[in-house]
């Protein structure tokens, strides 16, 4: 059924480049994924920005948190790898974090660490 | 830090340099560059201002103009709060200020009333017209009036409101608690599935019950449902059964919840067991998209937009993406955290479909908490990625406030719910 993946990105991508960055492989979450190979090019991994702007909605732009959640801007990538598969693993206490960790894969959340580690060094706007 | 000279880098330079005098002034009206791209979001609320914020984020060099007839928007989230007397309408208020001064979205304060997928324009009320390269649809939903006999939006604003738009429909109900006689009932009606946020009926009668318990402690709360269950049924059982054993009342469409008429005179509703009467009567009807997007041709015969789940692009108009309450997106429900993380899917999205690159595959969250009293809080969570199926939830993932967590693992809950909207506010508006 890869096929029907390959489709809906071929409607998204109408005039745009080729279609060669895709890669569907299985993952640890039960096959079927849609991973994207980032190309050597890019300042950032595509694939880490999108699974890193989910983590704004609880923890505030850019991981800058103004309520009670613990925000994590400034923190280092390996702080963050650790903690999410900490989560995870229910090797650390949490309410909701860990039902949330438990959605990505190792490979994920160290895409997501890099991600933030990136963005940290931008100037933001 | 490393001084590596990016295509991003290279825009702020770009921008830095010329941007002194004309920083918020990037409205499609007057284009910096002539190939400047420009995006057009309909609805700032949580979908349309979180993708329109991310665009100028992430993006800079494209020009974004939202357009929201309401300066304040009065957010869903803790509306029931307000009604239940633990927050007030200025505490749910949001406003654009911060999208217009800080991230230079150029803000308009009209409706759309047309868009032209063929040409790629907008009409707005006003009489502006506005160009657009892609077009971001995010105006929530409208109600089936007339799914139920007797009630219309004359009905709703007056006698028996929906409270299911935040702003002077929250005030109303509101209102009428507060003035309602002390030993009459208020009656809540959930429509069926699908729907905007389905554990909020279920939060409100929670609220309103702990609303009645101290000021009208002879009311009662009667739920007549359509459906036969309901989202975090569990829990909310639980707690309904800790805190209000003799407040709530729960009827299940098999049990005379479903209701086919209303009398706005004789305050009545007509249940299959007959009429129920109602000091507050709260009619919360069957939905679809936004009109906007149905006079646009978005919508199937369901009521709803499909889209292409990895940049939410219609499939039925090209260069037009539909996120939020009005996109039919997989296994995500209707919430204002789910159309958050769909805008900002589709916001960087667009922005590799605009530099020709290939738009990631998309991972999308959703966390809904629920008060069900001051101080006990339950929640459900899930993580989405795409697969053949479409948009679904990953396996072992997310789920439900365990069944056996103690008082302080609720007490939490309720602090995080208060931090959540606190930061997602912040994120989409701030
Ligand atoms: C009682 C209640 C409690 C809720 N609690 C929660 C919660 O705790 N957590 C959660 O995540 N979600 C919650 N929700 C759900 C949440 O409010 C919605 O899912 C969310 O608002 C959907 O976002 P949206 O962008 O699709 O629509 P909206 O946020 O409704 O925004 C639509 C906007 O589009 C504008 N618009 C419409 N038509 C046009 C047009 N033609 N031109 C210009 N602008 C237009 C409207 O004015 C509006 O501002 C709750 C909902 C209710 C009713």
């Amino acid at each position: 059924m890869a096929g029907k993946i390959a489709s809906w990105l071929a409607a998204g991508m109408i005039g745009a480049a080729a279609l060669s960055g895709c890669n569907p492989q299985s993952s640890e979450n039960g096959g079927n994924a849609v991973q994207t190979a980032a190309p050597a090019e890019e300042e950032f991994n595509p694939r880490g920005q999108i699974l890193a702007l989910s983590c704004a909605s609880c923890h505030g732009t850019d991981g800058k948190s103004e309520g009670i959640m613990p925000g994590f801007y400034g923190k280092s990538q390996v702080y963050l790898e650790n903690a999410l598969k900490q989560f995870k693993n229910d090797e650390r206490y949490s309410t909701v974090m860990g039902r949330h960790a438990k959605g990505y894969t190792d490979e994920e959340i160290k895409l997501i660490a890099e991600y933030f580690g990136w963005a940290c060094q931008q100037t933001t706007n | 830090m490393d001084h590596k000279f990016t295509r991003r880098g290279f825009n702020k330079l770009v921008l830095s340099g010329i941007a002194g005098s004309t920083l918020g002034a990037f409205g499609a009206a007057t284009p910096l560059f002539a190939a400047q791209k420009h995006v057009v979001v309909v609805g700032g609320g949580f979908g349309g201002a979180s993708a329109a914020k991310y665009i100028r984020k992430l993006e800079p060099s494209i020009a974004v103009t939202l357009v929201e007839p309401d300066s304040t928007f009065y957010t869903c989230p803790f509306s029931n709060w307000v009604m239940g007397g633990l927050k007030e309408m200025s505490d749910i208020a949001q406003t654009f200020d911060i999208l217009k001064n800080r991230y230079s979205v150029d803000v308009i304060h009209d409706l759309v009333t047309e868009i032209d997928p063929v040409n790629h324009s907008v009409k707005l009320k006003g009489g502006k017209e506005l160009k657009y390269d892609r077009l971001v649809v995010s105006p929530g939903i409208d109600f089936k009036y007339d799914a139920v006999e007797g009630y219309s939006e004359e009905v709703a604003n007056t006698v028996m409101p929906h409270a299911y738009k935040a702003g002077p429909q929250t005030e109303l109900m509101t209102t009428q608690l507060k003035n309602m006689k002390d030993g009459d009932n208020v009656l809540i009606c959930p429509p069926g599935n699908p729907f905007r946020c389905p554990p909020g009926p279920y939060e409100r009668a929670s609220l309103v019950a702990h609303f009645l318990k101290k000021y009208k402690p002879n009311s009662k709360v009667i739920i007549l449902d359509d459906k036969e269950k309901f989202s975090k049924q569990g829990l909310f059982m639980k707690g309904w059964q800790r805190l209000y054993s003799d407040i709530i009342e729960w009827r299940s469409g098999s049990m005379g919840g479903k209701i086919s008429a209303v009398d706005a005179d004789a305050m009545t509703v007509e249940t299959e067991f007959g009429p129920e009467k109602g000091g507050v009567i709260n009619v919360i009807p069957p939905q679809m998209a936004g009109k906007i997007a149905r006079d646009a041709g978005l919508t199937d015969s369901s009521g709803w937009c499909p889209v292409n789940p990895i940049t939410f692009e219609s499939t039925i108009h090209p260069g037009v993406h539909v996120i939020g309450d009005a996109c039919i997106a997989g296994a995500m429900p209707k919430s204002g955290f789910a159309a958050s993380s769909q805008g900002k899917v589709t916001a960087a999205g667009i922005i590799r479909l605009m530099q020709g690159k290939v738009p990631a595959p998309p991972s999308l969250v959703n966390t809904c908490y629920s008060l069900v009293a001051p101080g006990y809080a339950v929640s459900v969570a899930a993580v989405y990625k795409l697969t053949s199926d479409g948009i679904v939830s990953i396996k072992g993932a997310g789920g439900l406030t365990p069944m056996d967590a103690d008082d302080d693992q609720l007490s939490e809950e309720a602090v995080y719910a208060r931090g959540w909207y606190r930061n997602i506010a912040q994120d989409i508006w701030g």
